[in-house]
């Protein structure tokens, strides 16, 4: 029970940093229906930029522990946005008009450009974040410990999300980001001018992920290079789940794949533990590809 | 105007064919390995140029094919060479499988599906599947090739085998090209639902193009066994797919000339730049993007097929 | 006889019901015209019958034969050809090219013959080529042969579309809005197309909104509005008929 109980928390935190990713995929494919492969690696860039932050700024000797992160997320929020923002606006916006699988193959390009461009600037080897910054303390919940940073990247993502959902759902822009996935041409006749929707897209769905890095560095205390790839194609695999385009779909998606994967590692084989992730994502594609909360209209003839 | 083509073409040849006796072992290998991604490029061809089904799972079926090759050799002592059938046809068969449920997905999701298949092959060779994989460090000591008695070993020897399979290759191809089946493919990459009113059976012939495809990655995956003598999971993971893409997109996506050129372009030429050897990656994502931007087709894009012109007595009426 | 029979045809999009209980038969040697205002459910019908769409209830009778559940190359196969009212030509592929497509059906060779080019595969594709030539004379576009499809002219593209469907040696054809985008010299010239076709022994059903066409060239029409028949005949009985002059034909002549 207690394995159980374990692996149920791991698995939901895990999860909900691939919800935080999988938000980025499903916006972009909101509005673009593009497949936007260098989101993962936003990700993995957000981990180093953390990294980078906290090393050279030594913000723990002037701030507490929560400090430190809340700190650092608004930084690292920023400068990945930025990243994601460059990038929709050199590899994507001259496709905009070109056949999809273009836009799909500048993204694996650009995919690789980031992986590669990580691995010159910090060197291939696994980087190792200081682990003095938050406290090793466990949390008891009615008798049952759960470790502080589990609970920390718990609550974080859970607070992202909620931010996000209130946005999407209450705001201006949010709701041109809605009509904007729903039908671009029409948005536009409305007056919503689609090309800052799609920079918005670009800067949000990349400083969630950029976020999620983060958390994975702390979390798991060390990043590599090509992280991005692995989680970038789970967090895929979870928007999927959810059905892609929807944001709460996203959410539960993400939830729900880290808890499959946990459960699966703990009570089948922890060195199939990523092939379980595929198999999943390929069986929703032949069964129900439209996901779990999605829903879409048959292509036209 | 003349057509210059066919004589860049014969150079070309007598060029390679000579190659061997004036380089040393080194470049001979970079030649070998060049050749062996010019016949898995031609291969990716058939998938991703002709039917236009966007395919990066192909080392999956050169996986199957090497390891098919190694674990029957290693096992049962049977020459390499003669396994390479075999090869093709579990690498074929697992397309023929593998395919049939996921044929019908759109683009981007078949891209990512074939993306899970081949980490799925990979995980599974870590994992020792079945026992006879060998696990991560993989399978070693398999035998040197014998072809009529002779015993390839030095890499002036593979050159030729290697070639020599490409050069059947491409000739196999092209005739494959120029037919029903190759023009089918072609049809249903254009417009699929107007492929299928014309009478053309769209699912068949996708299937099959990954079929052929697979076939000829796992004979690859036979030469590639052979010539390494030890094979694991690492030489066939998701980046060698990206490889195998790149070569078929940059080079031109239906073109056999512009796969071959492809496949001296990215194997090849970072040899010549060794020390730039760890951002090639780098410059082959930066010439991805570019490439879509500027020049979707690829270098050298394939030139319309011709037919022989109309017989004299005039046509008329219809049949 | 009648080669293709509708019986009672339906077919829904969500709440929307596009193809309402349509019945009718089409003779063989026959020109039959689908006419109706826009949105009347023609093309879908069109569809239902070449398998793009599947009836939600009643059957489609192909020669005596139900065609109902048979995926759309099986049909072309079975001898029903069409073309597309949005032009669904292979835009890079030269002309031959295109009608060679049609040809596919009727041929045989596979991987292993094409490779290593047996002589019947030589004999199938010379052959092949010769029809597809034929066919493109036929229509009148031999001259194009070479051409890159995309760069016909807008009523060249529509008669290489029914050349590459006469290429798949139908029993029936299917033309969906033929004469669209056709000036008058081209759209005469159609007319005489869809004559020839029908002299050569093969069936025609066509949707047209051009009334002088359909009145022209077709014996007999049926009329659809919202999804249902509303009548069928005669061009001269379906000009009198005062259910289809209100709907349709009476907003045509003011």
């Amino acid at each position: 029970m207690d394995l159980f109980l374990q692996q149920l928390t791991n698995g939901l935190a895990v999860g909900s940093i691939y919800a935080l990713i999988a938000l980025g995929y499903t916006m972009v494919y909101g509005v673009l229906k593009l497949i936007n492969f260098a989101h993962g690696d936003l990700f993995a860039i957000g981990a180093y930029l953390g990294l980078t932050l906290l090393t050279t700024f030594g913000l723990s000797q002037y701030l507490g522990p929560m400090g430190v992160v809340i700190v650092l997320a608004v930084m690292v929020m920023g400068l990945v946005a930025v990243v994601g923002a460059v990038l929709e606006r050199v590899a994507y916006r001259p496709l905009r008009q070109a056949h999809r699988l273009s836009a799909v193959v500048s993204a694996m390009g650009a995919s690789i450009f980031f992986q590669n461009a990580l691995m010159l600037v910090y060197g291939a080897r696994y980087k190792v974040y200081p682990h003095d910054i938050l406290p090793k303390n466990a949390v008891s919940i009615m008798g049952f410990e759960i470790p502080l940073v589990r609970l920390l990247v718990l609550l974080t993502s859970v607070l992202m999300m909620v931010a996000l959902y209130l946005f999407i759902q209450k705001t201006r822009i949010g709701t041109a980001i809605r009509a904007a996935a729903i039908d671009q041409r029409a948005a536009k006749l409305m007056g919503i001018n689609v090309d800052r929707v799609i920079m918005i897209v670009f800067l949000i769905g990349p400083a969630l992920g950029g976020v999620a890095g983060l958390m994975v560095g702390l979390y798991y205390g060390q990043i590599n290079f090509t992280m991005g790839w692995m989680y970038g194609l789970k967090a895929f695999t979870a928007a999927i789940l959810g059905g892609i385009g929807n944001i709460p779909g996203a959410m539960v998606g993400g939830l729900l794949l880290g808890v499959i994967e946990a459960m699966g590692a703990a009570y089948i084989s922890i060195a199939w533990k990523d092939a379980i992730t595929f198999m999943v994502l390929i069986a929703i594609l032949i069964v129900r590809p439209t996901g779990l909360l999605g829903e879409r209209v048959a292509d036209k003839v | 105007m003349k057509d210059v083509r066919p004589v860049i073409y014969a150079v070309f040849c007598g060029a390679l064919l000579l190659a061997p006796f004036f380089l040393n072992a080194y470049w001979v290998d970079v030649l070998n390995n060049v050749g062996l991604y010019a016949i898995l490029g031609l291969s990716l061809n058939i998938i991703l140029g002709h039917a236009g089904l966007f395919h990066m799972g192909h080392a999956a079926f050169y996986a199957m094919g090497a390891y098919t090759t190694a674990i029957i050799n290693t096992s049962y002592q049977i020459p390499v060479l003669w396994l390479m059938p075999l090869s093709g046809l579990v690498a074929g068969v697992a397309a023929l499988v593998i395919a049939r449920p996921i044929i019908h997905l759109r683009g981007d999701y078949l891209l990512i599906v074939t993306i899970g298949l081949v980490e799925i092959v990979r995980i599974a060779l870590i994992n020792n599947v079945f026992g006879i994989t060998g696990g991560s460090n993989g399978i070693f000591g398999i035998s040197r090739p014998e072809l009529f008695g002779f015993r390839i070993r030095r890499p002036e020897h593979f050159f030729f085998l290697i070639w020599g399979f490409a050069a059947i290759t491409v000739f196999l191809f092209h005739r494959l090209e120029n037919s029903r089946f190759g023009r089918a493919l072609n049809y249903l990459r254009e417009d699929d639902v107007a492929a299928e009113g014309s009478g053309i059976n769209t699912a068949h012939y996708k299937l099959i193009a990954f079929v052929v495809g697979a076939v000829w990655a796992g004979m690859a995956g036979n030469i590639f066994a052979a010539k390494m003598t030890i094979i694991a999971p690492e030489s066939f993971n998701f980046w060698e797919s990206v490889i195998m893409f790149m070569i078929v997109l940059l080079g031109g996506r239906g073109s056999i000339p512009g796969v071959i050129l492809g496949a001296f372009l990215i194997v090849g030429l970072p040899e010549l730049f060794r020390q730039f050897a760890t951002a090639r990656m780098l410059v082959f994502g930066a010439i991805m993007v570019a490439m879509m931007i500027f020049r979707t087709e690829g270098i050298l894009p394939p030139r319309p097929r011709r037919y022989p012109a109309a017989v004299a007595d005039g046509g008329g009426d219809g049949p | 006889m009648s080669l293709l029979q509708l019986q009672n045809l339906t077919k829904r999009f969500g709440g929307l019901v596009a193809v309402d209980n349509v019945s009718f038969d089409v003779p063989e040697g026959a020109i039959v015209g689908l006419i109706g205002p826009n949105g009347a459910g023609k093309t879908t019908v069109f569809n239902l019958i070449t398998g793009n769409y599947r009836p939600d209830r009643g059957d489609i009778l192909f020669d005596g034969r139900s065609i109902r559940k048979l995926p759309t190359h099986r049909i072309v196969h079975l001898g029903i050809a069409r073309t597309f009212q949005t032009i669904r030509l292979f835009p890079k592929l030269s002309v031959v090219e295109n009608v060679l497509a049609g040809r596919h059906c009727r041929m045989k060779a596979g991987v292993i013959a094409a490779m290593l080019r047996l002589p019947a595969q030589k004999r199938e594709e010379t052959a092949a080529l010769a029809e597809a030539r034929a066919e493109m004379a036929f229509v009148g576009i031999e001259r194009d042969a070479d051409q890159v499809a995309e760069n016909l002219s807008y009523g060249n593209q529509r008669l290489l579309e029914i050349a590459r469907a006469l290429a798949t040696g139908p029993r029936f054809i299917i033309l969906d809005e033929p004469a669209g985008g056709m000036n008058d010299f081209e759209t005469a010239k159609l007319i005489r197309v869809i004559r020839q076709i029908r002299d050569r022994g093969i069936t025609v059903l066509l949707i047209e909104h051009d009334m002088s066409l359909v009145m022209e060239a077709c014996e007999q029409l049926v009329v659809l509005e919202n999804g249902a028949k509303i009548a069928e005949g005669t061009p001269g009985e379906i000009q009198e008929n005062e259910r289809v002059i209100e709907a349709y034909l009476g907003v045509e002549e003011e």
